[in-house]
């Protein structure tokens, strides 16, 4: 018997998708479902949660910020968790959410998996699968302690609406002040783009060699209507493509229905942000580069005669 | 830091996908060399002793050299053979006893997470053991006195951040590019201190860690399924085009 399921967000969405894997968790093991919102919303919104299926809606108003830092929150999310409380936490593996997880884990002497991408009951067993040995392998593991912290990565479940009778409670708590100050919050530079939900991904490598010559590529991703995605080197070392279109173990996790890597070589660190995409296209001139091991179809070849040959037959083919 | 075998090297069993991990050279992972390089890098601004810290087996007595002719003053490594299967939890507490007998010590640097699991536990763990405060996710840092202000990479926001020493600091790959080792300080490194620790010498216990003392139990630990057709087009740019794009209107990926 599980003393109930508690989930925690900084965003509603994050909350939903969590809280629809938590029912269908909660209803194989009898455990009541609550969430925990952060930031001093209203009531009535707060009711919004119930339509996910959370039984049970905790408001914390004396942290006013949906983002505070990890202490804090870890401190929110122990005073809840603590002795008779919820056994299991699903935390969205934001890195707020990351650093909390494990923040709180040790605050209450638990196990705790981070970047969860799947979450079953098998058996009586609570099995959570996650990256390991840097993308190579996925580990299935169980977390042996009662209580339980997993922060699960976004957009691996689906929000579906499982409306209950929500009750709303406002709690206060001892908390000590963060002794981490906040000075400033600033947006980073760049557009904002959502990679996670192109149905194409255009991502592009090293095997670009000069800034002038991305022009290709950004003409092909909007051929098909897609989006530019690329790899570490050429966000974090360059500075040819802004950060939030990094693809990758660090970067962002996409599964488009179309995804085209050029001039990558298919480092792990890389892949795993594309390996659920639905049909993988590589354009590489090395024949023996990794990437080809996980692309359904391949073109050995030079990007810089590849490339411009694909956009001339796609534009004659649109016209 | 931590010891990890090198990930671009592992290859998979045909039949089980299970990994094969032996043999293979080990190294340390970036993001710790990273955290290193920062060390050394406040150490040469404000001046300081640099010392790395690993917990590890085997081969952690030549692994760690890197880290002193990187420039650490003097490194500490704990080997033994109870630590094998520790969990985040029992490394953190290994982690943590070793720094209080290295104590006094205002900064401590990880990496925001290892390379091979890149759990990110190990910072949040040790703070809260030490009781300090975390400033995670760093690209950026600047030391005045007793005061750290960070820029912390937040998604798609930076934060910038005030605390007070002693604490523990997570950094990303974004706040510098770590140094190779001039020869002369890899000539010089096996000179520099190395205090090889057991868990005995700091007072650990050994059910306290290891595969039995896990609040983990892996069940598997395979090679995602990889179902992909593998269809090589290679030749006449304008062939394999060609023949490309039929497949992507065949597969219904373009109109």
């Amino acid at each position: 018997m599980t003393s109930g399921i508690l989930v925690a967000s900084e965003t509603e969405e994050g909350a939903f998708e969590l809280l629809s894997k938590a029912h269908e968790i909660s209803s194989q093991l009898d455990a009541k479902l609550s969430v925990v919102v952060l930031g001093n919303i209203e009531e009535e919104k707060a009711r919004s949660y119930s339509q996910y299926g959370a039984q049970k809606i905790i408001l914390v108003p004396q942290v006013g910020a949906r983002t505070p830092d990890a202490e804090t929150y870890a401190n929110v999310l122990y005073e809840i968790a603590k002795e008779d409380g919820p056994d299991i936490l699903l935390i969205t593996s934001t890195r707020l959410g990351k650093e909390t997880a494990g923040r709180v884990a040790q605050k209450l002497h638990v196990g705790c998996i981070t970047d969860a991408i799947g979450i079953a009951m098998r058996g009586p067993e609570l099995v959570i699968d996650r990256y390991a040995l840097g993308g190579n392998t996925i580990s299935s593991e169980i977390i042996k302690t009662r209580k339980k912290v997993v922060s699960v990565v976004r957009r691996i479940f689906e929000a579906n609406p499982a409306p209950t009778e929500g009750v709303i409670e406002k709690v206060q708590m001892k908390i000590p002040p963060p002794r981490v100050q906040l000075i400033e919050r600033k947006k980073k530079v760049g557009e904002t783009v959502n990679l996670e939900s192109a149905e194409t991904l255009v991502c592009v490598g090293k095997g670009v060699s000069n800034k002038e010559d991305l022009g290709m590529i950004t003409d092909l991703a909007s051929l098909l209507r897609g989006e530019v995605g690329c790899t570490r080197a050429l966000s974090s070392d360059y500075h040819w493509i802004s950060e939030d279109r990094m693809v990758g173990i660090s970067g962002k996790r996409c599964k488009p229905k179309l995804h085209i890597s050029i001039g990558i070589s298919g480092q792990i660190q890389h892949t795993v942000g594309i390996m659920t995409s639905k049909l993988i296209v590589a354009i590489n001139k090395d024949k023996e580069a990794p990437i080809f091991k996980i692309a359904d179809y391949g073109v050995v070849g030079d990007l810089y005669q590849v490339v411009p040959k694909l956009n001339e037959r796609i534009k004659a083919q649109n016209a | 830091m931590k010891q990890i075998v090198d990930l671009q090297q592992i290859r998979v069993k045909r039949d089980s996908r299970e990994p094969i991990l032996d043999g293979l050279p080990v190294l340390f992972g970036d993001m710790d060399k990273n955290a290193l390089e920062e060390a050394v890098r406040i150490k040469e601004k404000h001046g300081a002793k640099v010392t790395a810290l690993s917990v590890g087996s085997g081969k952690l007595k030549d692994t760690i050299l890197e880290a002193l002719a990187m420039g650490a003053d003097e490194a500490c490594i704990v080997v033994d053979p109870a630590c094998e299967g520790s969990d985040t939890a029992a490394s953190a507490l290994t982690l943590v006893k070793a720094i209080e007998k290295i104590s006094p010590y205002d900064l401590i640097l990880v990496g925001e997470g290892s390379a091979d699991n890149y759990s990110g536990q190990i910072g949040s763990r040790i703070a809260e053991m030490l009781n300090v405060p975390q400033i995670s996710y760093v690209r950026e840092l600047i030391i005045e006195g007793n005061t750290i202000t960070a820029v912390r990479d937040i998604e798609n926001v930076l934060e910038i951040v005030k605390a007070s020493m002693p604490l523990v600091v997570s950094v990303t790959s974004e706040i510098n590019k770590p140094r190779r080792a001039p020869l002369s300080q890899i000539l010089r490194a096996s000179r520099k201190p190395l205090n090889s620790w057991t868990l005995k010498d700091l007072g650990i216990d050994t059910s306290e860690v290891g595969a039995a003392a896990s609040q983990i139990q892996v069940i598997s630990n395979v090679a995602p399924q990889q179902d992909r057709k593998g269809v090589i087009f290679e030749g006449d740019v304008g062939e394999t085009v060609s023949k490309l794009l039929d497949a992507l209107v065949r597969e219904g990926a373009i109109a």
